[in-house]
């Protein structure tokens, strides 16, 4: 079972900052790690390798320091790695990055299983993987809690809902996003920290995956934010007095005045 | 500071480093507070290569020496010193066995604890038998090809966990220390029983039981080197392990360390955070500057054990003696810096403070190690004489 992983690079921080002039987000001085919720799609793609056999590709697209964090995934058990990294990618927004990586797998030929988290913490908007998917013309299923079974050619998963969870079935070569209650990842192992000091990373440009650059970077990506900005919360609360009685009498005239 | 460790040094530190903090330092009160021994923990090491750093490389492991088991056992007591104590426990027993053991023993013994399938023990101590290992009253009588157990080992590292026990019985009571020998006693076999388990002080989640012998027989192939050199397998072994309980001591006085600082850099009284006051300033310094010389000649002391230098009994107890009592200080400070937080159970530098005290008794307690250091000096000195 060939699994292909997609990473991205983010900020190790909670507190995004961005940059109210030209609404990106600094990543000056701030250390950058694997996005949290694509290390638990690579330990499930780990798992899958380690039950079923096959190979664990990691990709990503990003500057050519992502190479670095590529080398952790290796580090954590990943087969191969393959960067993406070519001027033309900058600037891109999930539609463009979605159409890159897709080309990137293209060049890579065969797989079973495309395994991303359910979004990045730096963005937060969910979009790669479902987007990555209509790409590809695979079958989708975000928010996975877990994998129930997969054989050649097939798989059901457990897929998280606001109520419980959803049972779903596709036909391999599918895509699937994960939520971190689908496993605990892993840590590095000592032979594998060695194996990625050595290991080559396979960089690719936007001419190796014959990719159209007018659908890449600045110039493939519609999306165009007007402003970022951090809500203001004002709420405003009262205390109400008295005993329990008296309070939810008060409580309850005031809930009907409001109409509730 | 820069201590020039080559780049598998480091990153069997940095790894070590990971596991202390996402695996242990969350659940480390849990473990303390409950005395539970941490087989999860231990898979999480296994996992990660580390429990055969110090083991050859043609017996499964990374072909390190002293140095990366002190990485190891640093780190990790960093965060938890009984959770470490798993690991060096296993190096003290199996140390023995990779200095004195056959091919075959090599070969049966060394690949499953490499892969972190199989814990180690030693087994020295006995009611009567401390500090003076001379009266050790265990007995192994040769009966045909096996050798017959009897007697009980006291306060011993991984008792009942460990699958693999070095044992130290007396075969010759007329030839005093030279009348002692060394055998492999596996768990499981017939009339090898396990005794009470000791509610201590500190590192809790380590298991301390006394190992009961009772006409336990073992084949005769499983005699450590050759009958008589028991005494001279223990002292060979603990030349070697002592720096593991002072990297144990040099993690214990890190971690409280660590937490001080953050603490006093909180901590608000009188309009500023303790830490802009000079008492607890000079405090502070005076705890980094004995760690930092602690960990120097831990360091020190591990290059030169594991260059081939003959000569390592001062040395290694040198650095035993210092890390300890550093640990203990530290600690104590540590306390003294949280105040009444300090003495409470549900902050972490109480813990650490019970944890450092066993560093300055067990492998041999302090007064001892000086004993070792004294007589080393005076034979040195008088060896120059001669020249």
């Amino acid at each position: 079972m060939d699994v292909i992983v997609c990473i991205k690079q983010v900020p190790s921080t909670n507190e995004v900052r961005i940059n109210p002039e030209t609404n990106t987000i600094i990543r000056e001085g701030v250390e950058a790690i694997i996005n949290p919720f694509d290390m638990y799609a690579l330990e499930e793609g780990l798992r899958v390798r380690d039950r079923m056999g096959g190979k664990v590709t990691v990709l990503s697209m990003g500057i050519p320091s992502v190479a670095e964090l590529l080398r952790e995934a290796i580090s954590l058990g990943a087969d191969e790695a393959i960067l993406l990294s070519d001027k033309a990618f900058a600037g891109s927004d999930t539609l463009a990055t979605s159409y890159a990586l897709s080309m990137g797998i293209r060049k890579i030929g065969k797989y079973d299983l495309i395994i991303c988290g359910k979004q990045a913490t730096d963005g937060d908007t969910a979009q790669v993987g479902p987007s990555l998917a209509e790409k590809l013309g695979i079958p989708h299923t975000t928010y996975v809690r877990k994998i129930e079974a997969m054989e050649e050619g097939y798989i059901r998963c457990q897929r998280l809902t606001d109520d419980g969870y959803e049972v779903v079935e596709m036909i391999l070569p599918a895509l699937i996003t994960v939520v971190k209650e689908i496993n605990e990842p892993r840590l590095p192992s000592l032979k594998g920290m060695m194996r990625s000091k050595k290991a080559v990373i396979t960089t690719w440009n936007a001419e190796d995956i014959n990719a159209n650059k007018d659908l890449c970077g600045l110039k493939g990506s519609p999306t165009q934010v007007i402003k970022t900005f951090t809500p203001v919360h004002d709420i405003k609360s009262e205390i109400i007095e008295g005993t329990p009685a008296e309070q939810a009498k008060k409580l309850a005239d005031k809930l009907l005045s409001l109409k509730f | 500071m820069n201590y020039f460790l080559t780049e598998e040094q480091q990153m069997i530190k940095e790894l070590a480093a990971k596991i202390a903090d996402e695996k242990i330092a969350p659940v480390a009160l849990k473990y303390d507070e409950e005395g539970i021994f941490p087989h999860d923990i231990i898979q999480v090491i296994a996992d990660s290569d580390l429990c055969g750093v110090y083991i050859p490389e043609e017996y499964g492991g990374l072909g390190g020496g002293v140095f990366e088991m002190c990485l190891v056992v640093e780190e990790l007591s960093r965060a938890r010193a009984g959770i470490a104590l798993a690991f060096a426990g296993t190096g003290l027993g199996i140390f023995p066995i990779i200095l004195f053991g056959s091919e075959e023993q090599k070969r049966k013994y060394l690949p499953p604890v490499a892969a972190g399938k199989m814990l180690g023990a030693f087994a020295l101590t006995e009611a009567d038998a401390g500090s003076d290992a001379a009266g050790i009253r265990t007995t192994a009588v040769l009966e045909g090809d096996e050798y017959v157990l009897n007697g009980t080992k006291q306060w011993i590292t991984n008792g009942g966990e460990a699958d693999i026990y070095t044992v130290i019985a007396c075969t010759d009571r007329s030839k005093g220390a030279r009348g002692f020998s060394a055998f492999i006693v596996e768990k499981g076999t017939p009339g090898f029983s396990f005794g009470k388990k000791e509610n201590k002080m500190g590192i809790r989640a380590s298991a301390t039981r006394e190992l009961i012998f009772e006409n336990c027989r073992i084949p005769r192939e499983n005699l450590l080197g050759r009958e008589g050199m028991g005494f001279l397998v223990a002292m060979k072994t603990l030349d070697r392990t002592r720096p593991g309980v002072a990297a144990q001591a040099l993690g214990i006085a890190q971690g409280a360390f660590d937490e001080a600082l953050k603490y006093a850099k909180q901590r608000v009284q009188f309009g500023q955070p303790i830490s802009s006051f000079q008492a607890i300033q000079h405090m502070l310094a005076d705890m980094a500057i004995q760690i930092e010389a602690a960990r120097c000649l831990i360091y020190q002391t591990c290059r030169h054990i594991d260059s081939g230098e003959k000569s390592i009994s001062k040395e290694s107890a040198m650095a035993k003696v210092m890390a300890s009592d550093v640990a203990m200080k530290v600690t104590t400070d540590a306390v003294q810096i949280l105040g009444g937080y300090g003495y409470m159970k549900e902050y972490p530098v109480e813990k650490r403070m019970r944890d450092a005290k066993i560093t300055q008794i067990y492998e041999g307690t302090n007064q001892i190690q000086r004993n070792i250091i004294a007589l080393e000096l005076v034979k040195e000195s008088s060896s120059k004489k001669q020249q």
